[in-house]
């Protein structure tokens, strides 16, 4: 009730800029509350749980699942879906791994800066081919990507030869590591990314005419259409954003450890799923919340790290807990969308 | 109507009684102190505005809402229904004026969705089949019951669900709206099984829109508005002007507005030798300047199909032309940017976003001009808003309500403003008052008369012939996706609309104008 009583005051003091800003959707705020009540547990069960210094780190390791989110959050925003992610990541981290082990240019800095033009371009194609076979291939998502995820997994495979492709410059190694280990004002770079990317990905989302016809092509394809939203094209980039993300995940990974295998990024396309639907995106397309994504990897990382930290629970049940997690939050949903 | 008085007296109780029936939804009280009582074999009609609460009341009566206040009795014993599955176990059957059908199943399998024939353990596909033809066949027409119900028009949905509802042993049926889709041929069809349903002892309760339906068909009439009980008369003592006067609460004999026609010779929009594959064949119209057009024609005549396919959002092929310069349109943003706006009669599927807020839904055709820079602009967008809501008189209980949660006719107001946004030159309304009140009517007819004072050129599709002669200028009849000619002046009567849409003898169209 006491939603429509904010409503009536804000229509009372006429004021067009407050009305939006005063509502406060249940639904959205759950995934916040869920990340308080992770924390709170997790510091009863080992107060280091909630130290600063874990948490930084925590954070830090949920970078690659979070802004894989993102764009799945498009994507899932839309009405799609990508399946293909986490092989994609390991596709392109593999390639990216390859030139820079090419020696095409003498430059180290150069070489890196090329190397990382390179991984976005390639990103954001295997996003493109998604999203073409989806739209223009008029294929389900699910399988669209799920072909594509068996090609990128397979090339991956055999650019590796079953094995590992291991960064070898030890110039551009120590000149690249900064991007994973670095930090700003004290802020380690790939929190800084998180932000950086959610920030972005809000803002298209929620403020441009783009994010706007994503959502609507999301609630009613057909809707959309006979509003002249060019819904192909609309999805087709959802895809291509899905695909920069991932690249932006890989720039970020391939610092880290500097080498892939035919494993790298196995099930990320799950754990990134979890926490888009976790945040609060619906499934089905037609809402987004890309700080509820933000909110959902973190709160997937925070689990498997009460549980590594806590003794009571066996960390090889981390998977089930994460699946026990995604359907709890459905669950939650369910039920604040019936009370609304 | 007194040679029946004496039966009442020693009549039983009523099948289904109401007393002080109401329900809130919150603080909001939607229905209150209605009183209600169902006989059998009689027709009870349930007349009120969009948004007087019919729909609740049916919807209680039903099982599918449980009452906030008052009770229910049936055969003169208190009634609580645990759900809609409790209502049906006791004959209380409901018509869903929405499609509620399984899309990718047949016909047949629709009709026994949840009830299935089988033998032993397998299904009796050719009981369920012979049984839906004869279900189907009841309703005065022939469908093949292995079609999908994908590949059916609206009305012939309608029907399927109309023949759904009656397989279940039934001795109180509720009809919410069953003739909103459905053109007068076979909306005389279902008031025929109607009378059918009534003659074996059955009660009905009929809710519509359309009076003189509701006169032709009714024994009893309640009149809801603002969900209370205004009246509750025999059907005989009330004419549909009285039934209109009572909904409204006041006067509507006005019901199409008085017009100048203002349209010039000159043609704004040529069509030529349109075809749209399966449905249209070389279909030639004009429209011209200021004019309002009517498209008059059966259900499945291709009105529809045509007007998708010109505006560019269904494949189609022939030559149009815009101002005498020729023009192709592959999608809608085409024809939007060269001043063409279609309204899709599926509202609820092709119009809005049930699930978006109103101001979502009110700018998204004409998202460009709230679009600065990169950002959309929410103050303006609001005040876009607050300008549509006075402008077309959208009732908006509450200001972050869905578009879902608007009433039939406020969602079609929104429709309108949603589109008028793109300031259009031209203007296509695809069946405007499906589903809509007298009073809403009449705001959407004076408003689709106002748009050709200010220049646009309008073309109305429906399948209401008494709305297309009130307000057009002339109007083209199509007949199995061709065009059978067009009327104007004193040529514009049901009778010529109907001889040409069914090719009829004017004898037979005669009696369908009836």
């Amino acid at each position: 009730m006491w939603r429509s009583d904010a409503m009536a005051e804000a229509a009372a003091s006429g004021t067009s800029r407050h009305r939006w800003s005063i509502d406060l959707d249940l639904k959205a705020v759950a995934p916040f509350f869920a990340l308080g009540l992770v924390l709170l547990v997790g510091g009863l069960t080992n107060p280091n749980v909630i130290g600063v210094g874990n948490l930084l780190n925590v954070l830090t390791r949920s970078a690659f699942i979070a802004i894989t989110a993102i764009g799945a959050t498009f994507v899932i925003s839309a009405g799609g879906l990508d399946l293909s992610v986490g092989a994609m990541m390991a596709f392109v981290a593999s390639l990216m791994i390859m030139f820079l082990n090419s020696g095409v240019i003498a430059d180290p800095a150069v070489m890196l800066v090329v190397a990382m033009i390179i991984a976005v371009a390639v990103g954001a194609a295997c996003g493109l081919v998604n999203g073409l076979i989806t739209t223009v291939g008029r294929i389900e998502p699910f399988i669209a990507t799920l072909g594509t995820m068996g090609i990128f997994r397979g090339l991956t495979t055999w650019l590796s030869q079953g094995g590992a492709i291991t960064l070898r410059s030890p110039d551009i190694q120590s000149l690249y590591r900064p991007a994973y280990f670095g930090s700003v004002l004290g802020v380690p770079v790939p929190i800084v990314a998180i932000f950086v990317a959610a920030g972005i990905g809000a803002f298209v989302l929620y403020r441009t005419r783009y994010g706007r016809h994503v959502i609507a092509v999301g609630s009613n394809e057909e809707v959309a259409r006979y509003s002249g939203i060019p819904v192909n094209r609309v999805r087709t980039v959802t895809y291509v954003i899905q695909g920069l993300c991932v690249a932006m995940a890989v720039l970020l990974y391939v610092p880290r450890l500097g080498s892939t295998s035919a494993t790298s990024g196995l099930l990320w396309e799950l754990q990134a799923i979890t926490a888009v639907v976790v945040g609060g995106t619906a499934l089905r397309g037609g809402v987004g919340r890309i700080w509820g994504t933000i909110c959902g990897a973190f709160i997937l990382e925070i689990v498997g790290n009460i549980m590594l930290l806590s003794n009571f629970v066996s960390e090889y049940l981390i998977g089930a807990i994460q699946g026990a997690i995604i359907i709890v939050a459905m669950l939650v949903q369910r039920s604040l969308a019936k009370r609304s | 109507m007194s040679a029946e008085r004496p039966i009442c007296e020693r009549a039983p109780p009523p099948l289904l009684r109401a007393e002080g029936l109401g329900k809130s939804f919150g603080p909001v009280e939607v229905l209150k102190d209605i009183a209600l009582s169902v006989r059998r074999g009689k027709v009870h009609a349930i007349i009120g505005e969009n948004g007087a609460g019919k729909s609740t009341l049916m919807k209680i009566l039903a099982g599918h809402l449980a009452p906030t206040t008052g009770t229910l009795e049936i055969d003169g014993a208190p009634l609580t229904l645990a759900g809609p599955v409790d209502a049906e176990r006791r004959g209380i059957v409901l018509v869903h004026q929405e499609i509620l059908l399984a899309s990718d199943l047949t016909v047949a399998q629709n009709l026994f969705l949840g009830r299935e024939l089988r033998k032993g353990l397998v299904l009796d596909d050719r009981a369920m089949n012979a049984r839906a033809r004869r279900a189907i066949l009841d309703l005065g027409v022939e469908l093949d019951p292995n079609t999908v119900v994908r590949n059916l028009s609206i009305a012939q949905r309608q029907l399927v669900q109309i023949a759904r509802a009656l397989l279940v042993p039934h001795r109180v049926v509720i009809f919410d709206e069953p003739t909103a889709s459905l053109t007068p041929i076979e909306t005389e069809a279902l008031l025929k099984v109607i009378g059918d349903i009534r003659a074996k002892g059955t009660a009905v309760l009929y809710i519509s829109h359309r009076l003189p339906e509701v006169k032709a068909i009714a024994d009893e009439v309640t009149v809801l508005r603002d969900g209370r009980l205004v009246a509750a008369r025999p059907a005989g003592e009330l004419q549909p002007a009285d039934m209109a006067r009572l909904m409204v609460g006041r006067d509507v004999t006005k019901l199409y507005p008085a017009r100048q026609s203002v349209w010039t010779q000159e043609p704004v929009l040529e069509v030529r030798d349109f075809s749209v594959p399966g449905f249209v064949s070389n279909a030639s119209f004009k429209l011209r300047k200021g004019e309002i057009l009517g498209f008059a024609g059966l259900v499945g005549a291709g009105r529809t199909e045509l007007m998708e396919s010109v505006v560019g959002v269904r494949p189609g092929h022939g030559t149009v032309k815009l101002d005498g310069a020729r023009v192709h349109f592959a999608n809608a943003h085409d024809s939007m940017r060269a001043g063409i706006v279609y309204l899709s009669e599926d509202r609820k599927g092709k119009g809005l976003l049930l699930g978006q807020s109103l101001r979502v839904n009110v700018t998204l055709a004409a998202l460009q001009r709230f679009t600065h820079g990169l950002q959309i602009d929410r103050a303006q967008e609001h005040a876009a808003l607050d300008a549509s809501i006075a402008a077309f008189d959208i009732r908006v209980p509450r200001r972050r309500m869905l578009a879902g949660e608007l009433s039939g006719g406020n969602q079609q107001k929104l429709f309108l403003a949603k589109m008028m946004m793109l300031n259009p030159r031209i203007v296509i309304v695809d069946e405007p008052t499906r589903g809509i009140d007298i009073g809403t009517k009449q705001q959407i007819y004076s408003f689709v008369v106002s748009l050709t004072d200010r220049g646009c050129s309008v073309i109305v599709i429906s399948s209401e012939m008494p709305e297309l002669i009130g307000i057009c200028d002339r109007i083209v009849v199509m007949r199995s996706g061709c065009i059978a000619g067009d009327l104007s002046g004193r040529l514009m009567t049901e009778h010529e609309i109907v001889m040409m849409a069914t090719g009829a003898t004017s004898e037979e169209a005669a009696l369908v104008a009836e």
